[in-house]
């Protein structure tokens, strides 16, 4: 889906929204001593660079029309001068505008990243982890970057096709007003290539993202492609899009190798104007060969500057779709905030009051509970239910019967549309998300690791925990015998996502991790795929102990676990339709009970074949 | 990429070189020879003008070739000229016309050859990648695979439209630029090249040197991308542990690395841009005041100083790009040993006389073994017979042999002894896409392609009618489930689409298959996430589909296993029972104790159903 949404921004060509780029802006502004100096200096390279021809024509008019070297020395040092303050200046640009840059992407990416903590979960449910890293990463860089460095481009272009104009102007206006005849189709031009550069550059950059997608996908199902023989197909479908990235590539390349002759040409015309109107003055002698010389330097090397700013243009154009993706990221609103009244007293997700936090006992209750996701059908109506702190209760249903959702309402991930949600006899949303959250614990289907050892995972909840009270939770999973047998034990790195352990392994982290932050509420989703026989009944037994002295929500698939919860509900259709114990619901005779038969006894056959 | 690292061939293997360029070679001499004449003409701008100052207007002797100044005089020389200045002005226009045009041409052939080597290197790589041995994907990550396909390519690509040309470009410059100096007043040559060797190198050193500081940077926006990554994918344990904070201080800690060792890239960038552009404009500056210092003397002409200083001019860019473009040169090689590392594994290969033969379905193994590596067989001396039209069951626990087993009938591997027959023929002997296209295998987990549900169907038969892809829909029981979705059989699966249950792909999967109209059929416990009652409908329906369909099922599920003619029970490789569901029972093994659990559970409900 985020791909999609992808393609559909590269083709956007939208209008330049001015108060986004405002916005933007705004942030290299913060900055104001680096972008002063950045603009002063700027300002200064393009006033040196109008200088030089000046030099050159004093020099030709003074020494060599003058016959004489009286002053060289005097003008010598002040050329190297000159020079000498154009390197530091290119250096202090170059250096501020790479601060400014960086300084702005540090400050989108912070701000755009403390959004995505606070944002709930309706956000994450609709919107993909690649999409926001793009946005993050990606238009961020580019953003900054343009930020940055269109502010020195800009500037430098503008000064000098000022300077230069009024420097022409002031030395002989109407040899001026002739040669910048050039300058508005140079302008359009500029622009006109520019613009349409850009948007092959854009079909190239989807060409090639689709391209990489064939390669994924050839590599992904090269199995599949080999059972089913379709090596043939697949690479005569990967031809044509090659065949169209090199098409379409060419056509960009066509075109920029034609822009910058044009601009170069209508740029020669300048100076062929100079030298015919330039020399014939100088023929009868109204012009100087010093002040020809200028022109000349300057009309070679006008067409620059204009094409720059054209440039910039452009591609602030372009940018425009990156620029409101990040800005609207940031100003995303978050659908589940705590009230002024609960930040006061319980604190914010960043900054919490502790102190003022109740103990929670955990027992939970759904009060005329309805929920409905957004634009979606209703999924719960008028749901009741109480658990009792440290009850275990097993969920189980269909896909899309409203499981997930039930836990989610739990954890405050949703609230609910109607009703109630109280904990220990308070509605939650009395309290602060992170006062819940904080004790917490959830075990995911597919168990999450983050990059570092494995004993920073486990003290994941828990960052104070001591390097004993580590592995006594490890040893409480079981976990400690693997974690041993790693090339470093606890210290073993466990890489990107936890990809150097095996599903099993990373599942009885994470529940060293639940038994280390000791949670007053747990919630498990339980995985549906198999895992090796050993590692199965350790996670069994893990599971157990979990589960003690705790209240316990499982989106169970597990028969043992099914049958230790101390209740079992049967959800369908967003409604409780079976409570009670295993036995109880096996006389029930009802859903449970064709589950039992069904799903359950094919479990226990792999028990016995494993 | 790790992996990338530690292998990659640093040797330049020429013929990948010679096999990527072939068809594009042209383009390349074509872009050098228009490279050539955009030089010249570049040069003959400054020429026009020095001509302009020197002889035109003013009184000097022209420095331009004997036979060049022979034709201007037979137009009438310095006085015709200097009435028309225009002409002048027309002969520079016309150099950077020719010169423009000259450019224009020689890129638009270099974008010729470079997108044509990009494309045959990526057509090349896919369809190796699409015919290495199966074994080879199982061993590969796909992220380095699709990585190095991808900006490798690029590196190459970019290093033909780029970077060759400039290095030719530059030289080109510097020569012709050589050759007209010292033709005019070689002291002044001298002087106005003296500083460029040192621009050259010391931009070389500079970028050899500033590389490493490039590698921190972009590691440290790779560390930034996997710690996002890594907060997004877990939002849900962020929140669950309360760590909002603690991740936004780890972010922050990323944050702030990349955005400091970049700006320490920035710094040395610009020190490198100041200190090289001071060398440039002393250059220039130094061409100046000898230049001044000649024409006051009267040794040179005001018109060749002025070419001297925009010749100059023109070169130290180039030159100092030169000098960066050398320090990257290793990239692409590296870049080129990274595919021919990928290119050098060898393609499927056929083991014996590739026949075609007609397949009917009788199936025998004798003496089947296989290991993946020689000292540890996964099976050992499998024998047995499947005659067309039986159902053959094949019971096992993990690691027993049972998919291996179906590949090899498959020919995904080879044995390592004895053989397999198909209708009397070794399968060694048959085409592998013959072979493969007569036998249809649905995976536990099935890939389905990024296209519609219709599409994925019949991927097989893209010409088969829409009937038929609902009749084999129908088959899977799967058809209802998708006229359900939205958008029907037009729905997108797959990464860039609706993702479906592992139940449903695992069905699209099979009427996938079921297009094939193949006489042997393979479920590798493809119903695994399919429920029983389900389960029971599907063989039903294909039954009644096929009578003479020989069919291989991995399962685990006894109601599958005792319909089928013939059952074998693996253990650690070995077929250590094959019968029928009677003959099995009757025995002591693993097949009895799987039945007796089942009835066990049976016995348990109908107590537990008493007791209430």
């Amino acid at each position: 889906m985020a791909s999609a949404l992808l393609e559909q921004d590269y083709d956007k060509d939208v209008k330049v929204d001015l108060s986004i780029w405002k916005r933007l802006f705004q942030y290299a502004f913060r900055y104001k001593k680096n972008t002063t100096i950045l603009i002063v200096i700027n300002i200064l390279i393009a006033i040196v660079d109008i200088i030089y021809p000046l030099m050159s024509r004093y020099a030709i008019d003074t020494f060599i029309e003058g016959e004489t070297t009286k002053g060289l020395p005097f003008f010598v040092v002040l050329y190297l001068c000159l020079i000498a303050f154009q390197a530091f200046g290119v250096y202090l640009f170059v250096a501020r505008a790479g601060r400014i840059e960086m300084d702005v992407s540090y400050d989108i990416r912070q701000e755009g990243f403390r959004k995505l903590q606070e944002l709930s979960f309706s956000f994450y449910d609709k919107t993909a982890v690649g999409y926001l890293m793009a946005r993050m990463v990606s238009d961020v860089g580019r953003l900054s970057e343009m930020i940055a460095w269109s502010i020195v481009d800009l500037l430098w272009a503008l000064t000098y096709v000022i300077g230069v104009t009024a420097a022409m102007l002031v030395l002989n206006w109407k040899l001026a007003l002739l040669v910048l005849t050039v300058i508005p189709p140079l302008a359009v031009i500029s622009m006109y290539f520019r613009k349409k550069i850009l948007k092959y550059q854009r079909r190239v950059r989807k060409t090639n993202s689709r391209i990489t997608g064939a390669f994924n996908e050839g590599i992904m199902g090269a199995m599949t492609t080999k059972t089913l023989v379709r090596e043939e197909a697949n690479y005569s479908e990967f031809r044509e899009l090659t065949g169209e990235m090199r098409k379409t590539s060419i056509r960009a390349a066509v075109l920029s190798a034609m822009f910058m002759p044009i601009v170069m040409f209508l740029g020669s015309i300048g100076t062929g104007l100079a030298l015919y109107r330039g020399g014939h003055a100088v023929l009868i002698g109204t012009l100087t060969w010093g002040t020809l010389s200028a022109f000349i330097s300057y009309t070679m090397n006008f067409f620059e500057p204009v094409q720059q700013i054209a440039g910039i243009l452009a591609e602030l154009q372009s940018a425009q779709a990156s620029a409101e993706r990040v800005i609207s990221l940031i100003d995303t609103p978050c659908e589940i905030v705590d009230t002024p009244e609960v930040i006061a007293k319980y604190g914010d997700s960043f900054n919490p009051k502790r102190e003022n936090w109740e103990r929670i006992r955990g027992e939970v209750e759904f009060k005329h509970v309805s929920f409905a996701y957004k634009g979606g059908e209703k999924v719960l109506t008028d749901f009741n239910l109480h658990v009792e702190a440290g009850e275990t209760i097993a969920l189980v249903g269909e896909t899309g019967a409203g499981k997930s959702t039930i836990v989610n309402l739990v954890c405050r991930f949703y609230e609910p549309t109607e009703g109630q949600v109280l904990i220990d006899g308070k509605d939650y949303r009395e309290r602060s998300q992170l006062w819940l959250q904080d004790s917490l614990g959830y075990v995911l289907q597919t168990p999450h690791l983050f990059s570092g050892t494995i004993a920073d995972n486990i003290r994941y909840g828990r960052k104070d925990a001591s390097d004993e009270e580590v592995r006594a939770a490890a040893r409480m999973v079981h976990a400690e015998d693997f974690i041993l047998k790693q090339e470093h034990g606890y210290d073993t790195e466990v890489g990107e996502g936890g990809v150097r352990l095996s599903t099993g392994e990373k599942q009885l982290i994470s529940f060293a991790r639940v038994i280390l932050a000791d949670p007053r509420i747990f919630v498990l989703d339980e995985a549906t795929s198999s895992i090796d026989t050993e590692t199965e009944q350790l996670i069994q037994d893990a599971i157990t102990k979990v589960l003690q002295n705790r209240t316990s929500f499982i989106v169970a698939h597990r028969l043992s676990t099914i049958r230790n919860a101390d209740r079992i509900l049967v959800i369908r259709g967003g409604k409780i339709t079976e409570s009670g114990t295993h036995r109880e619901l096996l006389n029930l005779h009802g859903y449970y009970y064709d589950l039992y038969t069904t799903q359950f006894r094919e479990e226990a056959a792999n028990e016995i074949l494993s | 990429m790790e992996t990338g690292k530690k292998h990659t061939k640093t040797k330049m293997n020429w013929k990948l070189v010679a096999r990527a360029l072939k068809g594009s070679t042209r383009y390349l001499v074509l872009g050098a020879v228009f490279l050539l004449v955009a030089v010249v003409a570049a040069y003959c701008g400054p020429l026009v003008t020095s001509f302009t100052v020197d002889y035109v207007l003013g009184e000097e002797a022209s420095s331009l070739p004997a036979a060049v100044m022979r034709w201007i005089d037979s137009w009438g020389g310095r006085d015709f000229l200097r009435g028309n200045i225009w002409i002048c002005a027309l002969a520079l226009i016309g150099c950077t016309a020719v010169n423009g045009f000259a450019t224009y041409l020689r890129r638009r052939y270099v974008a010729l050859a470079s997108e044509g080597v990009a494309m045959t290197l990526r057509n090349t790589l896919y369809s190796h990648l699409e015919n290495v041995p199966y074994d080879y994907h199982k061993h590969v990550s796909t992220g380095d695979l699709v990585q190095r396909c991808t900006s490798d390519v690029e590196t190459v690509r970019r290093f033909i439209s780029v970077q060759l040309l400039e290095i030719v470009r530059t030289v080109a410059m510097v020569a012709v630029a050589c050759y007209i100096m010292f033709s005019i007043e070689v002291r002044m040559a001298l002087v106005s090249m003296v500083l460029l060797p040192i621009l050259c190198v010391s931009s070389f050193v500079y970028f050899r040197r500033v590389r490493r500081q490039f590698t921190l940077s972009d590691e440290a926006e790779g560390k930034l991308s996997a710690t996002l990554q890594e907060n997004l994918a877990g939002v849900r344990v962020v929140r669950a542990f309360g760590q909002q904070r603690d991740e936004v201080d780890k972010f922050t800690v990323c944050n702030a690395d990349f955005r400091d060792k970049t700006f320490k890239l920035t710094q040395m960038m610009g020190i490198y841009w100041g200190a090289s552009d001071a060398v440039g404009y002393t250059q220039i500056a130094l061409t100046l005041f000898v230049g001044i210092a000649f024409v006051v003397r009267g040794e040179l002409t005001l018109g060749n100083l002025m070419m001297f200083t925009s010749y100059v001019g023109m070169l130290t860019w180039p030159v100092r790009q030169l000098g960066r473009v050398l320090a990257d040169l290793g990239k692409a090689t590296v870049s080129l040993g990274r595919l021919d590392e990928i290119l050098s594994v060898p393609e499927e290969e056929e083991p014996g006389r590739a026949e075609k033969p007609e397949i009917r379905g009788r199936v025998q193994f004798k003496d089947v073994c296989f290991g993946y590596d020689t000292y540890d067989d996964v099976l050992h001396e499998i024998s047995f017979t499947a005659e067309p039209g039986q159902t053959i069951a094949i019971l096992g626990s993990t690691g027993s042999g049972k998919t291996s087993l179906v590949q090899l009938l498959q020919r995904l591997y080879l044995c390592t002894a004895g053989a397999i027959y198909i209708d009397g023929t070794n399968i060694n002997d048959i085409e592998h896409g013959h072979l493969r296209r007569n036998i249809g295998i649905v995976l536990q987990e099935p890939f389905l392609y990024s296209r519609t549900i219709m599409d994925n169907i019949r991927l097989v038969r893209p010409e088969a009618a829409e009937e038929e892809v609902h009749a084999a829909a129908r088959v899977a029981a799967v058809h209802d489930v998708i006229e359900s979705f939205e958008q029907g059989y037009d729905t997108v699966v797959g990464e860039r689409g609706v993702t479906l249950s592992g139940g449903q792909k695992q069905r699209v999967a099979i009427a996938r298959m079921l297009m094939q109209n193949a006489p042997i059929l393979i479920f590798d416990d493809s119903m695994s996430a399919v429920d029983t009652e389900t389960d029971a409908a599907i063989r039903a329906a294909l039954k009644k589909r096929r009578e003479h369909t020989t069919t291989f099922i991995i399962s685990h599920r006894i109601t599958t296993l005792c319909e089928a003619d013939n059952i074998l029970v693996l253990e650690h490789g070995r077929l250590v029972q094959q019968g029928t569901h009677a003959e099995l029972l009757a025995q002591d093994g693993l097949y009895r104790r799987i039945a007796e659990i089942q009835n066990a559970l049976e016995d348990e409900l109908r107590t537990e159903g008493g007791e209430a």
